[in-house]
């Protein structure tokens, strides 16, 4: 079995700060980490690799050079090959050309059984990439898993919704985006940190001219999107917290509810 | 000379930082007041490769260098010394030892096993009267067809019950004084071999500290380590490379200790404003960071010249004498710093104060490092 696991190097956001003129993220001196859903979904194609050492599981990211740290990482977690798809004509890519440039790598890693994708990556935060990427391959698509379960040819998988859950089957080849209540992702493990690093070249990078993509397909000029403006919301009334023991914070919240004429005095 | 870690080490420290911040810190001071070996972590430790990690991969282990062994020590002492010195005890003083001496065949049988993390090591060489001066050991072993007896007990001895596999000393020839000392390995569950009274503990209360009971216990020829007599010289060398584990363990706790504390002043107030204002407190903090990154040079320094095959005898002693005692210093003003606070055990300061002093007495007192150090010196 062929596992492919998309990985996104994001910028730990609990380590976020916005440049206070510009309103965008400063992303120098933030450490960057591997997108948290990520780790769920190769979690589940390293267990099924437990399970069966003949299932090869292979992460591919798309992102500039220094992406190649979380691919090292997922190569110490167990995974068998990385590869970076890197170029400066993938830059400034939206979802679409993001989507357009995984397939395109996908394409050259046929066949496979399997596509993995986290839900959502926490610096973009659209959760369209799986199911971009899933419509350009034309397979099958289940989002938010919580649970999978592997059959001949086909996978069982629980989506979490609202206020529930749904049960849908899907034949392989498919892609699944992984939530965080699909399991419990594992720590690197010592001998293959060692193992790794002793490899001259453990991430394969490829370019645009290896993946034969036409450049307007992919980076800034085959993005659709345009930001017009980002800005951070201003609150659009006053909020006042109540401080105290709880009689007075009901006392106060009753005066405040008279005051205004919203209760009888 | 390179004073930054490699990227290999980087992500063993990473890897490690992480391990013990999820997995052993939360139950460090369940561990530390149940007493109870931490089985749960050390089956996890075996499954990460940290059991055995500085051993070649061609007998089994990680294949890392001793910095990285060393780094792992230190992340996991830094939130529970008791798992830091497991981990110490099986590196160190067990798998060492059988790299050094053992044959092809006790590698294959026991180091495999041990260094690949599905087997649990431990070293015995102290007796009731065999501690600092360990050449006057009383266990005997007696030669017999294809073997030998053995009779005897140890005492506080780390790992001891919970281990598989264990390196223990023995007399052969008494008459030869150090040089009738043989070494051996030998098995739970052997006839004769039991386990006596367990230590209770000022600190590392999770690490097993028992006695070892020898009865008639036979010894097959294929289970000396070494060649006969050669005893008292594979305990001085795998001691040598334990103190470095040990030293490790201490810095650990220092930095684990200064941690809490710098966490602490910063939010702790009194006329006002946090404690961390106060001048003689930042002079305190000084002093303990100053030590602490100190002990660490020493101690990477020694596990670097253990990596390189250089003589490390005595950088392991000065390692080990000043990152213990920088230990006990650290953690003491740890709990100062912390007021009445720090002497209750809703903070674990007070349990690091505990643990940090045993890493002034196993595998050498300070004393007898200062011993070593000096004779080095002096010639
Ligand atoms: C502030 C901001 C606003 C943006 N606004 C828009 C917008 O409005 N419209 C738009 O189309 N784009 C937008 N983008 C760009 C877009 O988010 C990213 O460029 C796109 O590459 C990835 O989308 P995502 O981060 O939302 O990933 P998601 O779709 O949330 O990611 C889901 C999963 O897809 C996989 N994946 C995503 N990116 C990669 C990758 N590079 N390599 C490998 N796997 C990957 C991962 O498995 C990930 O968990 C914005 C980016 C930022 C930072
Ligand atoms: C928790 C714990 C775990 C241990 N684990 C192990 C283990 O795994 N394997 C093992 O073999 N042993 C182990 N030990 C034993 C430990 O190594 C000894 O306790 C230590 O070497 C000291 O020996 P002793 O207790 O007999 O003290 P003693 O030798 O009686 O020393 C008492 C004091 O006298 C001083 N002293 C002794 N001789 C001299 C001298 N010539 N000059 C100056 N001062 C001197 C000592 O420094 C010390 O301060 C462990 C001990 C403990 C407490």
């Amino acid at each position: 079995m062929k596992i492919i696991v998309c990985v996104k190097q994001v910028p730990d956001t609990k380590e976020i700060r916005i440049d206070p003129e510009k309103g965008t993220m400063i992303r120098k001196g933030v450490p960057s980490i591997i997108n948290p859903d990520d780790r769920h979904a190769l979690e589940y194609a390293l267990s099924l690799k437990d399970q069966d050492s003949n299932t090869e599981v292979v992460v591919l990211s798309m992102g500039p050079k220094q992406a190649k740290n979380a691919l090292i990482e997922c190569l110490c977690m167990g995974a068998d090959q990385a590869i970076l798809l890197s170029d400066s004509a993938f830059s400034g890519a939206d979802t679409w050309a993001t989507a357009n440039t995984l397939a395109a790598a996908v394409r050259k890693l046929m066949p496979f059984d399997l596509i993995l994708c986290g839900q959502q990556a926490i610096d973009g935060d659209t959760a369209q990439v799986g199911p971009q990427l899933a419509e350009r391959l034309a397979i099958p698509q289940v989002t938010y898993t919580r649970a999978i379960q592997l059959e001949d040819h086909a996978i069982v998988v629980e989506r979490q919704m609202e206020d529930g859950y749904e049960v849908v089957k899907a034949a392989l080849p498919a892609l699944i985006t992984a939530t965080r209540k699909l399991n419990t992702p594992r720590y690197m493990n010592i001998r293959d940190i060692v193992k790794i690093h002793q490899m001259d070249d453990p991430v394969q990078i490829w370019d645009l001219n290896y993946l034969k993509l036409d450049p307007d397909q992919t980076g800034l000029k085959g993005s659709p999107t345009r930001v017009k403006r980002s800005f951070s919301p201003t609150p659009s009334s006053e909020v006042t917290f109540l401080t105290g023991s709880t009689e007075e914070m009901v006392s106060s919240l009753l005066d405040a509810l008279k005051n205004l004429n919203l209760i009888g005095k | 000379m390179e004073f930054s870690l490699n990227p290999t080490q980087m992500m063993i420290q990473q890897m490690a930082r992480k391990f013990a911040l999820n997995e052993v810190k939360p139950t460090a001071a369940d561990t530390d007041e149940t007493a109870v070996f931490p089985w749960e972590n050390v089956k996890k430790m075996q499954r990460y490769g940290l059991m055995g990690m500085n051993m070649p991969v061609e007998v089994g282990g990680a294949g890392t260098d001793d910095i990285s062994y060393v780094i792992a020590v230190e992340e996991l002492s830094k939130v529970c010394a008791t798992t830091g010195v497991i981990l110490s005890a099986h590196n160190s003083l067990f798998c060492d030892p059988l790299l050094k001496f053992g044959t092809p065949e006790q590698q294959e049988h026991y180091l495999r096993p041990a260094a690949s993390g599905k087997k649990l090591g431990a070293f015995a060489l102290t007796e009731p009267n065999a501690g600092t001066d360990a050449a006057s050991q009383v266990t005997r072993a007696v030669k017999v067809e294809k073997g030998y007896r053995l009779n005897g007990t140890k005492i506080f001895i780390t790992n001891a019950g919970e281990a598989d596999y264990y390196v223990i000393f023995a007399m052969t020839d008494a008459s030869k004084g150090t040089r009738g000392i043989s070494a051996f390995i030998l098995e739970k569950g052997w006839e004769g071999f039991t386990f006596g009274r367990v230590e209770e503990k000022m600190g590392i209360h999770g690490s097993s500290t028992r006695e070892l009971v020898f009865r008639d216990v036979f010894v097959p020829q294929e289970n000396l380590l070494g060649q006969e007599g050669e005893g008292f010289k594979i305990a001085m060398v795998t001691l040598d490379g334990g103190r470095i584990g040990i030293a490790a363990q201490a810095v650990g706790i220092a930095q684990g200790a200064l941690d809490e504390t710098i966490a602490y002043i910063k939010q702790r107030e009194q006329f006002k404003r946090p404690i961390s204002q106060f001048q003689a407190v930042q002079f305190m903090i000084a002093d303990m960071q100053t030590q602490t990154s100190a002990a660490r040079l020493l101690t990477y320094q020694a596990a670097d010249a253990k990596t390189r095959g250089l003589p490390y005898s005595d950088l392991a002693a000065m390692a080990k004498l000043f990152a213990s005692e920088t230990a006990g210093f650290v953690t003491n003003k740890a709990v100062q710093l912390h007021g009445g606070y720090g002497y209750t055990r809703e903070y674990p300061v007070e349990r690091m104060m505990r643990d940090a002093k045993i890493t002034e007495i196993y595998e050498g007192t300070s004393e007898v490092q200062r011993m070593v150090i000096s004779s080095h010196a002096i010639g």
